[in-house]
């Protein structure tokens, strides 16, 4: 596998994390009116920020633990799936 | 036509999440060259890389838009597509179908059946399978053209015709590189955004006390029973005393059986992603592993439909109410942006529908490639011109993106027809993968099975499904893409549903036999050549020395116990 997984996962969820909750912290109060009152852009844009750097820790504990294995080519039909 | 506004924030969030897919798949382009590269990763995956690319290829839209609206339309019902249906379903895949399919060399369903049967039962597979992608990737386009409708006020056509560009240029531009990646960003996307809308949404119905009050009085409204939308076993036993009008025989079989193993055994999209597990028992436990997060979706993707349809029925702390199509009938494909845009702030707004979008594109451009590599390879390349160069395939593969796109979006106008994409997609599969699945049920299990068989079993299942949904229709329904095309009807279900269940069970039992029976009148291939392909004459993996959670049984058995206790506790 050429790019783990985990590392854009992490990276767009950090992303996705910090411009939620930073956009929770300076957002005017009346448009929570909508989430009964919960400023729900800060609250959940920390969880997903959390979850985003814990992809990133993972996936560096695990470029760390096992090299990335060999990508062997396959013989098959390549190509045509490109369109 | 509701309009819901966006702010510069959710703007930023989905310009956001656009230039980072397209960037991956400008970054990855040099070194993966096709699906395949990726899709078999020289079978290094890991299981659980595995399980969730498994669990992301059946994510799109017709379960996080089919399901709410089936959710709103039907209630609780609607999760035995998940507890009798695809949970059961996933672990017969990983217990007895995965050596067959790691083992043997295929890697298409039509490559399978060439090599188990015959050229024509490939060729009439190659076909059906075409037209199931161009459907799926029709529906993904149909509910992205709903939803740049309702976000910017275009009408339908319009919204059609961007989208069908949008998903060209993605696939031209970014290539399946990003794609692959995009599909399993896209799960994540849609349990990010999904998990707030629940919680917002049971708090303003006041808990599971005030969605089962309040879709009591639903219920008895629409004259049935105060837990008709809220017990999912207790009033399945008279079709007529349920929102889906089946009772506990069609839906066991028609759904759980038929449709359900049928879906989950035979569509490669998704039974691909544990090919490319690193060995035959991480491929074996990707469809267990991925069936623990899928028993808890109807969580995620059933529940807002429900709460859409209380919040209906009686206000909560809120106002809310399903939106309305032109003939009188509640839209339920609306039911999740409609509930997206009615909770959620700006910011959380363009999450919600960015996984959305992100959900769309990936089921689109997933299936329109699946249309290309299937048209190219096994109908064009094996049929209408051999011996091609390369090049004039890889010609072919492209002209026939832009053919499926095309299609998709004549696709995309039938769907208009049904309120709720899950019973035309339901259809579809009743259609394919249900005479399919006798198919290969008997392929698989029964050495006797030869290449007339299952090729006459298919057409004749095929047959079946079509003569019994030219003869019925649902109540109330209009002639046409419903039924009744045969002139009279003979037969009328209660829903969609519940026609779709029997068309699939008319499919699967006809193929059946009549498979079993031009089976014992022609030739058996030898043993030796079956090697591999059929149960009994292929080696049985060994796993003993491995702890219990790497072990098949024990997971097979903890999945199914968890799914019998959910089946109890909602009974």
């Amino acid at each position: 596998m050429q790019l783990d997984i985990r590392i854009p996962i992490g990276a767009l969820f950090t992303m996705l994390g910090v411009i939620l909750a930073g956009y929770g912290l300076v957002e005017r109060s009346d448009s929570f009116a909508r989430s009964l009152g919960h400023n729900i852009d800060l609250s959940w844009g920390l969880v997903i920020l959390v979850v985003g750097l814990l992809f990133l820790a993972l996936a560096r504990r695990g470029a760390r633990s096992a090299p990335p294995a060999a990508v062997t080519q396959v013989e098959e039909r390549s190509g045509g799936g490109e369109g | 036509m509701h309009t819901i506004h966006l702010g510069a924030i959710d703007y930023l969030i989905l310009g956001l999440y656009f230039a980072f897919v397209l960037g991956i798949g400008a970054a990855l382009r040099r070194s993966t060259r096709s699906s395949s590269d990726f899709l078999l990763s020289g079978r290094s995956l890991p299981a659980w890389v595995a399980g969730l690319a498994f669990l992301s290829a059946n994510l799109g839209a017709q379960e996080v838009i089919g399901m709410a609206a089936s959710g709103a339309k039907y209630g609780i019902a609607t999760s035995h597509f998940y507890w009798i249906g695809a949970v059961p379903a996933m672990v017969f895949v990983g217990v007895f179908m995965m050596p067959f399919y790691y083992g043997s060399r295929a890697r298409s369903v039509p490559e399978y059946l060439k090599l188990r049967f015959d050229e024509k039962t490939r060729g009439f597979n190659a076909i059906s399978f075409a037209a199931m992608t161009v459907v799926s990737s029709g529906i993904s386009m149909y509910a992205m053209g709903l939803l740049l409708g309702v976000l910017l006020g275009w009408s339908f056509t319009v919204s059609v015709l961007v989208s069908a560009v949008i998903v060209l240029l993605y696939i031209f531009l970014g290539g399946l590189t990003s794609a692959i990646y995009n599909e399993v960003l896209q799960f994540f996307l849609i349990v990010a955004g999904f998990i707030p809308l629940v919680y917002l949404g049971m708090q303003d119905v006041g808990g599971w006390a005030g969605l089962t009050d309040r879709l009591a009085l639903a219920a008895t409204q629409h004259g049935f029973a105060p837990g008709a939308y809220t017990q999912s076993w207790r009033h399945l036993g008279d079709a007529s005393s349920n929102p889906m009008g089946v009772e506990w025989l069609g839906m066991t079989m028609g759904l759980g059986f038929v449709l359900s193993f049928g879906y989950w055994t035979t569509d490669f999209l998704v039974v691909q992603r544990a090919m490319a597990a690193d060995s035959m028992s991480a491929a074996r436990r990707t469809p267990l592993i991925a069936a623990f997060p899928k028993m808890l979706f109807p969580a995620l993707v059933i529940l807002p439909g429900m709460i859409a349809l209380a919040l209906t029925t009686k206000a909560g702390v809120t106002q809310f109410a399903l939106p309305i199509k032109a003939d009188g009938t509640p839209n339920y494909d609306l039911t999740i942006p409609m509930m997206l845009a009615h909770y959620f702030p700006p910011g959380m707004l363009g999450l919600g529908l960015t996984a959305l979008m992100a959900s769309f594109m990936s089921g689109m451009a997933g299936n329109v490639t699946a249309f290309n590599t299937v048209w190219t390879y096994d109908i064009y390349q094996a049929y209408l011109r051999r011996g091609a160069s390369d090049q004039h395939y890889l010609w072919m593969g492209r002209a026939s993106t832009i053919v499926g796109i095309a299609l998709s979006m004549a696709t995309a106008y039938a769907t208009t027809q049904f309120n709720n994409i899950m019973d035309m997609l339901q259809l579809v599969f009743a259609f394919v993968n249900a005479p399919l699945f006798a198919t290969f049920l008997l392929g698989m299990f029964w050495r006797r099975t030869t290449g007339h068989g299952a090729f006459w079993g298919l057409v004749a299942g095929t047959l079946a499904a079509a003569v019994h949904h030219g003869l019925s229709l649902p109540l109330g329904s209009a002639v046409g893409i419903k039924g009744g095309w045969l002139g009279t009807v003979l037969v009328s279900y209660p829903s969609e549903m519940a026609q779709n269940f029997r068309t699939a069970t008319w499919a699967w039992g006809t193929c059946f036999v009549v498979t079993i029976l031009v089976s014992l009148v022609t030739r058996a291939r030898p043993d030796e050549e079956l090697r591999g392909l059929v149960y009994a004459l292929t080696d049985r993996p060994v796993e003993a020395g491995e702890p219990w959670y790497r072990r098949v049984g024990p997971l097979a058995l903890l999945v199914l116990g968890m799914t019998l206790v959910l089946n109890i506790v909602f009974f």
